[in-house]
């Protein structure tokens, strides 16, 4: 069975897997060109669908079924996520910069699948290489027939153009991302209306991330079914999981799920550097509450890790070896989130700067015995009850999102938090 | 919608840049669309995002300078004072702190002799704190004027930080400075780019992207 769809041009031809030339050579547009002339849009679609491909933006909703949604009326649009911004993740920028003729054939035929006549590739702005990567790839897409009117002589059009983000993480919210295109601020709207009925210019809008999209080309020419066959059942197919921190072997890996976390940790990432001991991980990027060992031989599904109250999201995995300060490492990621809330909301707005202003003095020596409970209060009112998949405040989940690291910390290291609070007493061992 | 926008506020940008900002107005459904991409492109034209880059924003793609201004001020990456030839952005988010980021922040502040944000007064460094940049396998890492390098070290941030005093090159190239200054990185670049960035904005073709040596 195949374990590699996205990595393998990349890993086979370091050096011009990037290129037209090369793509061609390795059976690159071959699925497009065999789609255009003898499919039909809707079966092109159920394939995607019998794929059970889910998302990998971090919602982890099928794409199949978010395309399902798309209301029947022109125009409508299909916007590219490449504002990969979660903290630990950069399996997008990979995809973006080593492959980006797989993304291209796989916007050609969704859009193709979808009725679409017009996509927007959305690039974060500190990503620039990656806009620069794909931009060649359009230009040479374009001037080889696999963009633009009459696409390979099917009739079918498709225009294509990049937009870059300007600095801000919240427009990986798919429609804060939309009034980012729109040239508005980034603030996620209320939903419904949902993007697939009134998403860009109020139009019919499908928003995929750069990896789903980048699947389409296998699935299409393979099956949707040979897809959902790989790996466990509601976990189909190979997945990148970004690994990084305390290990060996940090980097992009595309593996098939359902191995178990000791297998990723201490297999593929080579366990942990210097020797150290593994004190928890973070699997699905900052937004996730954290495992500690009790975990690691549970099975690294979307169902399982869902089980243990947190998420595969993003499949960013971070790890921290037993020298890590967790109320440093929590205040880090807390202040991203204060940093990026986009102010929209108050509880968000307010209790993330709370959260970090309150960690900030524990960790000066300033801390107070009654800040644990501040802390858990506060994270409180951002997500009511603390439990999991978080509760809203607040129009999207970056509120909730910065309480992850508090409730890990309260949860699995409340000894070591206490410890940096004058007033308590705290067994020395 | 096209057709309300006044390109004669432009008139006084280079041939070149005038010439971008319609091709950007022109490949956007709806005009206010462009309000980032020529933000962007106001950055290169006047070094930053001044009060008169926003109102000449607006009345390209007619809306209110306020409207425009909104929009600036909610984006990290345009710079609304002055920046220096070389921003360098010092990632500490999660895995970069984990392995050193914070001091590589504290290095680059010292050796630019600079706070968070600020430029020195010739004009030639700032340095600001930046969340996370995506190049968490290669951490920590620090962009200059967006162009990336992974597995730095506070003496090698030092040592860039002297390298773009003394060499000042026009266009800073992300494969050069990573093989100068580099270590770790999160995956094989691939082929190596002759393009890179000459300014704190973004080096990518519509915006343009300068070519070494220019």
């Amino acid at each position: 069975m195949t374990t590699r769809i996205l990595t393998t041009r990349m890993e086979e031809h370091p050096s011009d897997s990037n290129s037209m030339a090369r793509y061609l050579d390795t059976g690159g547009y071959a699925t497009l060109r065999h789609a255009l002339a003898s499919l039909s849009p809707e079966q092109v679609a159920s394939e995607v669908k019998a794929s059970n491909l889910r998302g990998r933006g971090g919602a982890g909703f099928p794409m199949g079924v978010k395309w399902g949604f798309l209301a029947d009326s022109d125009p409508k649009y299909l916007v590219i996520n490449a504002d990969e911004s979660e903290p630990g993740t950069f399996k997008d920028r990979q995809l973006l910069e080593r492959d980006p003729h797989q993304l291209v054939e796989g916007i050609v035929l969704s859009s193709f699948a979808l009725g679409i006549h017009r996509a927007f590739i959305y690039i974060r702005g500190e990503y620039p290489k990656a806009a620069r990567r794909v931009q060649q790839a359009i230009e040479e897409a374009f001037e080889a027939g696999y963009l633009g009117a009459d696409i390979c002589g099917s009739g079918f059009s498709l225009d294509v153009s990049i937009h870059l983000g300007g600095g801000a993480y919240i427009c990986g919210e798919e429609t804060a991302l939309l009034n980012s295109l729109e040239g508005r601020r980034g603030e996620p709207r209320l939903k419904p209306p949902f993007p697939a009925v009134a998403g860009l210019y109020s139009r019919p809008t499908i928003v995929n991330n750069v990896e789903s999209l980048s699947n389409v080309p296998w699935i299409v020419a393979n099956g949707g079914t040979a897809y959902s066959s790989i790996g466990p059942e509601r976990s189909a197919g190979t997945r990148m999981f970004s690994l990084s921190g305390h290990v060996k072997k940090p980097g992009n890996y595309e593996i098939v799920m359902g191995m178990s976390w000791r297998d990723l940790i201490y297999g593929i990432g080579g366990g942990i550097r210097d020797g150290n001991e593994l004190k928890t991980w973070i699997p699905g990027g900052a937004s996730a509450p954290w495992l500690v060992p009790e975990h690691l031989d549970t099975p690294l599904t979307i169902d399982d890790v869902t089980a243990l109250g947190t998420m595969l999201g993003s499949g960013a995995v971070v790890v921290m070896d037993q020298t890590t300060d967790v109320v440093a490492a929590a205040h880090s990621i807390v202040r991203f989130f204060a940093h990026e809330s986009c102010g929209q909301c108050t509880p968000c707005r307010e209790g993330t700067r709370w959260l970090q202003d309150i960690l900030e003095r524990i960790l000066d020596g300033s801390g107070r015995p009654s800040d644990i409970d501040l802390l858990l209060d506060v994270s409180d009112n951002i997500s009511p009850g603390l439990t999991w998949p978080p509760a809203m405040t607040t129009i999207c989940p970056l509120g909730p999102s910065a309480t992850a690291p508090i409730v890990s910390i309260t949860k699995y290291f409340l000894d070591e938090v206490k410890a940096k609070i004058d007033g308590f007493e705290v067994a020395v061992g | 919608m096209s057709g309300s926008m006044n390109r004669s506020v432009i008139n006084h940008w280079s041939p070149e840049n005038q010439r971008r900002a319609a091709a950007i107005l022109a490949s956007y459904p709806e005009d206010r669309s462009a309000v980032m991409p020529l933000l962007y492109l106001a950055s290169r034209e006047h070094r930053y995002v001044t009060e008169d880059a926003m109102k000449e924003v607006a009345a390209l793609v007619g809306i209110a300078a306020a409207q425009v201004r909104s929009v600036a001020s909610f984006y990290t990456m345009y710079k609304r004072e002055p920046v220096g030839d070389y921003l360098i952005s010092v990632c500490t988010s999660i895995s970069c702190h984990l392995l050193g980021g914070d001091q590589v922040l504290a290095a680059a502040f010292s050796a630019a002799g600079v706070g968070n944000g600020e430029t020195t007064e010739d004009g030639k460094i700032s340095v600001e704190r930046a969340e996370c940049i995506g190049a968490c396998g290669g951490a920590p890492a620090v962009q200059v004027n967006y162009e990336l390098i992974e597995g730095i070290t506070p003496d090698k941030i030092a040592a860039l930080v002297a390298w773009l005093n003394d060499t000042q090159p026009n266009v800073v190239l992300t494969d050069e400075m990573q093989q100068l200054f580099g270590g770790q990185r999160s995956f094989d670049w691939g082929p190596t780019e002759s393009v890179g960035a000459s300014s704190a904005v973004p080096a990518f073709g519509p915006y343009g992207s300068a070519s070494e040596g220019q």
